[in-house]
């Protein structure tokens, strides 16, 4: 079913949870990934962008089978992960690392920066204290770190880049085929932030690392990746090679993220004003039936409530869920901001 | 004083300098003092902001912003030290006694922070923080107070504020948290409101909502406002004027239609270098500048920026004055990039 180039197959995971209602709180479902389904080829980069609530993160952790998802197909490697038993499955995540958000609490504050970089090479049997120690060395001299002077201090001695740097190459200990990456430049400053997405540019272009990098940034996943996976409330409403969907997004979502950006224009220097969307975002809980956009959307009709849109492909392996999608003109907030 | 105060008492004059300044700022200077060490959190900022406008600090972690911003209101705990002067409407707030103080907090400058969820009190309905509020900077009777309170919540846009009023702050989204604190901010009808990151913790939706609302309040209430933020993108977008900070002091400040499009300070170049864009190509690498920002408790003389600076140069052990160089366009720089657009920098 799947082609042999793809790294990673995900095939309709689905992730609910149970929230039970105490203290005044409603109990229900949240489903927080719906039948999500995308591939990523060797060497690819796939971004992943939405807001808070939308799954990004679930589905990571879906991925790597903690938790495993409710249903459906992860196949990494030729391996199908949600049938794997316990050893196999630790096997698996070998060559699938993932890097979090918030480098301080990834990292055991007691051990030193050596002890933390060894610590995968032991666990997957990397035979012989000086072997691993000079793979150690290699691997901070690689995300830019000093083997001497950082190497025997402690998470809390290091600046919050420094930290991400060794989150990094604890990833990257194992020579892996995929990095997850989930808000994993988020929490640093701007300069510290180039700093770290130049080294993951870097380790692609020399080591061939796949990523899958979540954020809710869209500038910086447009940054990083060949193709963007844009999801809304669990489902994946649009995806695409990162060219065409940020240029011509088809899924009206996508334009309303693109429009909310403040920024620069890199040429003129003048500033972009944002077009907000307008409400809140519905209850996870209690999603709109149909497509779960249509409360906030401008295109929204009668077919939207009660018919759930299916993924299509409109342009060159662009798909949306979307029974009303974007036509050429572009973006309906955009449009009117123009004016 | 141990750091290097040359060139940075230069008093920062605008433009329009005859009409009088809501809030003058003259070479503000905190540190932190310890038993081992002091931090040097501002050191020397000063800056003038006229009734009715907006004016965004933007700077990195530790360049000083939001002290500063919290010594404005006297917000910062006692092991702070803070020297120099800050002039709101003619009063120096500088070393004002805190029944004086806090009488004044709220009445003429108020503060909207970061993280709603943890400057809410979770146990009281938000319509009882709101009438605090009021009632707090006001002789208001309590079903006066209650009605301000619904007309606030009606100001700031929350949706069914009647019945909002009898919620409790878990039954609010982020956004609409942050519009509450926003009401609450708004009690006494302060002159001059600061908002510390008041968006950074809010999906970029939510992000444009709370800052269209904040533009639409002081245009419509003649607010002046200080945005916090380390988003350089979302100053450019709402601010009319803007100072950029590092290592405790103001390096460059101009109106943010002359600052984004003729950069001069090197800092700020580097700042808007290294920012993601949505017009650059995928898998490119980003200009970035070496290093880390200064330690505080042990700047170096003269320009602190000076260790991660390709232009510098011996000049550069005495510290630049911050002067206005330019019409309205200051800067702290022996070494300003020549003018050109900011096409050069971010490519």
């Amino acid at each position: 079913m799947t082609a042999v180039d793809q790294l990673l197959s995900v095939r309709n995971v689905e992730q609910r949870f149970t929230a039970r209602g105490t203290g005044g709180l409603k109990s229900g479902v949240v489903h927080a990934v719906s039948n999500v389904s995308f591939d990523i080829r060797a060497g690819e980069t796939l971004g992943v962008v939405g807001e808070t609530g939308s799954g990004k993160s679930t589905l990571a952790r879906a991925i790597l089978q903690s938790p495993r998802p409710q249903s459906g197909e992860v196949v990494f490697e030729g391996a199908e992960l949600t049938r794997l038993r316990r050893r196999a499955l630790v096997a698996a995540r070998k060559n699938l690392q993932m890097v979090f958000q918030d480098p301080f609490g990834s990292l055991n504050p007691r051990w030193r920066v050596t002890d933390l970089v060894e610590e995968p090479l032991a666990g997957f049997g990397v035979r012989g204290v000086a072997r691993r120690q000079a793979r150690v060395r290699e691997l901070l001299e690689l995300v830019g770190l000093d083997p001497d002077t950082h190497g025997r201090r402690r998470p809390r001695e290091l600046s919050g880049g420094q930290c991400q740097r060794v989150a990094i190459a604890r990833a990257l200990a194992l020579n892996p085929a995929l990095i997850i990456c989930d808000e994993a430049v988020s929490s640093l400053d701007v300069l510290i932030q180039a700093q770290v997405l130049n080294l993951f540019e870097q380790l692609r272009r020399e080591l061939g690392v796949s990523y899958l990098f979540i954020s809710h940034d869209l500038a910086l996943v447009r940054q990083v990746s060949d193709r963007v996976a844009v999801m809304h409330l669990g489902q994946l409403v649009e995806i695409g090679p990162a060219q065409g969907l940020y240029q011509r997004p088809l899924h009206p979502y996508t334009a309303a993220l693109l429009d909310s950006i403040p920024g620069l224009d890199p040429v003129t220097g003048r500033a972009r004003r944002p077009a907000p969307l307008p409400g809140e975002p519905p209850s996870p809980l209690h999603p709109p039936s149909g497509c779960r956009f249509r409360t906030r959307c401008p295109l929204a009709q009668q077919r939207c409530a009660d018919e759930e849109p299916a993924l299509r492909e409109l342009a060159p392996g662009q798909q949306v869920a979307c029974h009303f999608p974007l036509d050429q003109q572009g973006s309906p907030f955009r449009d009117a901001k123009a004016s | 004083m141990s750091i290097d105060r040359a060139g940075n008492d230069v008093l920062v004059t605008d433009p329009e300098s005859a009409t009088r300044s809501l809030l003058e700022v003259t070479d503000l200077r905190v540190y932190f003092a310890s038993a081992r060490q002091r931090v040097h959190a501002v050191n020397g900022l000063s800056y003038r902001l006229q009734a009715g406008r907006m004016l965004a600090i933007v700077g990195e972690s530790g360049s000083g912003k939001s002290v500063s911003a919290r010594a404005l209101l006297g917000l910062l705990p006692h092991t702070a030290q803070v020297s120099g002067s800050v002039r709101f409407d003619g009063t120096e707030l500088v070393g004002l006694p805190e029944r004086e103080m806090r009488r004044r907090r709220g009445a003429d400058i108020a503060m909207v922070f970061q993280d709603p969820a943890r400057s809410l009190n979770p146990t009281m309905r938000i319509g009882t923080q709101i009438t605090e509020a009021v009632r707090a900077h006001s002789d208001l009777d309590r079903n006066a107070a209650r009605d301000r309170a619904v007309e606030l919540l009606r100001l700031v846009r929350l949706a069914a504020p009647q019945r909002r009023f009898f919620e409790y702050p878990h039954q609010l989204s982020g956004g609409m948290r942050q519009r509450v604190m926003i009401a609450i901010a708004l009690a006494a009808s302060p002159r001059l409101l600061v908002a510390d990151e008041a968006t950074t913790a809010l999906d970029v939706t939510t992000q444009a909502q709370i800052m269209e609302l904040l533009l639409e309040l002081q245009q419509r209430l003649g607010m002046a406002v200080i945005m916090i933020t380390h988003d350089l993108g979302l100053a450019a977008s709402y601010a009319q004027d803007v100072i950029v900070m590092y290592a405790g002091r103001a390096v460059e400040y101009a109106q943010a239609s002359t600052l984004f499009t003729r950069v001069r300070m090197p800092y700020t170049r580097a700042l808007l270098g290294a920012l993601p864009q949505l017009e650059r190509e995928p898998h490119t690498l980003l200009p970035v500048i070496p290093g880390q920002p200064p330690d505080l408790s042990a700047l170096p003389a003269g320009c602190p920026f000076r260790p991660r600076c390709d232009a510098a140069s011996d000049d550069c052990a005495t510290a630049p004055p911050f002067a206005e160089h330019e019409p309205g366009h200051w800067w702290a720089c022996w070494h300003p990039a020549e003018e050109t657009s900011q096409d050069g920098a971010s490519r």
